[in-house]
């Protein structure tokens, strides 16, 4: 049952990966997006991450895909379709991709991974909260406070930058 | 761990999406759609350390934590890349990156 609906997950991310930067029309684009970040989100809950599983989807799905989409209907008209790739530009970009898919799968596949031999911990809020707080081997407090102040300081630059200069633009 | 998928299969699910995000980081002339891209390629690092987290090093949660990081940065960038793209589109009328090609006005 895992296995189909991994599967499942994985055909949806690939397909909808593809059309999210191939599709001409930038509102399809940002749904699409949804789809894979929806996707990914699913793969972790196979995973048994619940607790990255629902911050990947309040976050990503929720959070930047919503910001996405604002920012598409300030700025664009919804009909607009952008003008084809020039078919060099495609073949040199595509096959520039392919090349690296090629280089990193043909050095994943020969890499031994040594399969793990400990017992899996459980992971429950519990854990997280007290690993995220802690300041002892495994305690990530530092890391926390760096991200703590990156936001701030993001969310205040964001209202500097948008904000509208006064008259003198217009 | 799920039983009967290798850890490979999700390593190439990721280096697929990851190559994909970067062929849209360069074909795209649009902002947005290259801020979709950089979404794409960020999701699928965190494909990377949420799987190795959990295959090869089940007893501990380094992994997971640094993709929940990953997310706040990438939420982060998200919102400064909007507020940018909003600027750029009211100094020059459009997003796109032919258009838009001096950075200081």
């Amino acid at each position: 049952m895992n296995v189909v609906i991994f599967y499942t997950f994985a055909a949806i991310i690939l397909l909808f990966s593809l059309l999210a930067v191939t599709s001409r029309k930038i509102l399809h684009a940002a749904v699409f997006l949804l789809f894979v970040l929806i996707s990914t989100s699913g793969l972790y809950f196979l995973l048994e991450y619940y607790f990255l599983a629902a911050v990947q989807l309040t976050l990503y799905a929720g959070g930047i895909v919503v910001l996405i989409v604002f920012s598409i209907l300030l700025t664009s008209g919804i009909d607009d379709r952008f003008p084809l790739v020039k078919p060099l530009k495609a073949a040199a970009s595509g096959g520039l991709a392919i090349l690296g898919i090629v280089l990193a799968l043909a050095a994943v596949l020969r890499f031994p991974f040594a399969a793990a031999s400990s017992n899996a911990l459980v992971v429950d809020m519990k854990t997280i909260g007290r690993s995220l707080l802690s300041y002892d081997v495994n305690g990530y407090v530092l890391p926390f406070e760096a991200i703590s102040i990156l936001l701030l300081a993001a969310m205040i630059a964001a209202i500097v930058v948008a904000k509208k200069k006064g008259e003198k633009q217009s | 761990m799920i039983a009967g998928i290798p850890l490979t299969h999700f390593l190439i699910v990721s280096t697929i999406m990851f190559f994909i995000g970067i062929y849209g980081f360069m074909v795209r002339k649009n902002l947005i759609t290259m801020l979709m891209s950089i979404e794409l390629i960020l999701n699928s690092v965190n494909i990377n350390f949420v799987v190795f987290n959990k295959y090869l090093y089940p007893h501990q949660l380094h992994g997971h934590f640094f993709s929940i990081f990953v997310i706040a940065v990438a939420a982060a960038e998200a919102a400064v890349a909007i507020a940018i793209i909003i600027n750029v589109y009211r100094r020059f009328n459009s997003i796109d990156v032919e258009q838009a090609s001096d950075m200081k006005y």
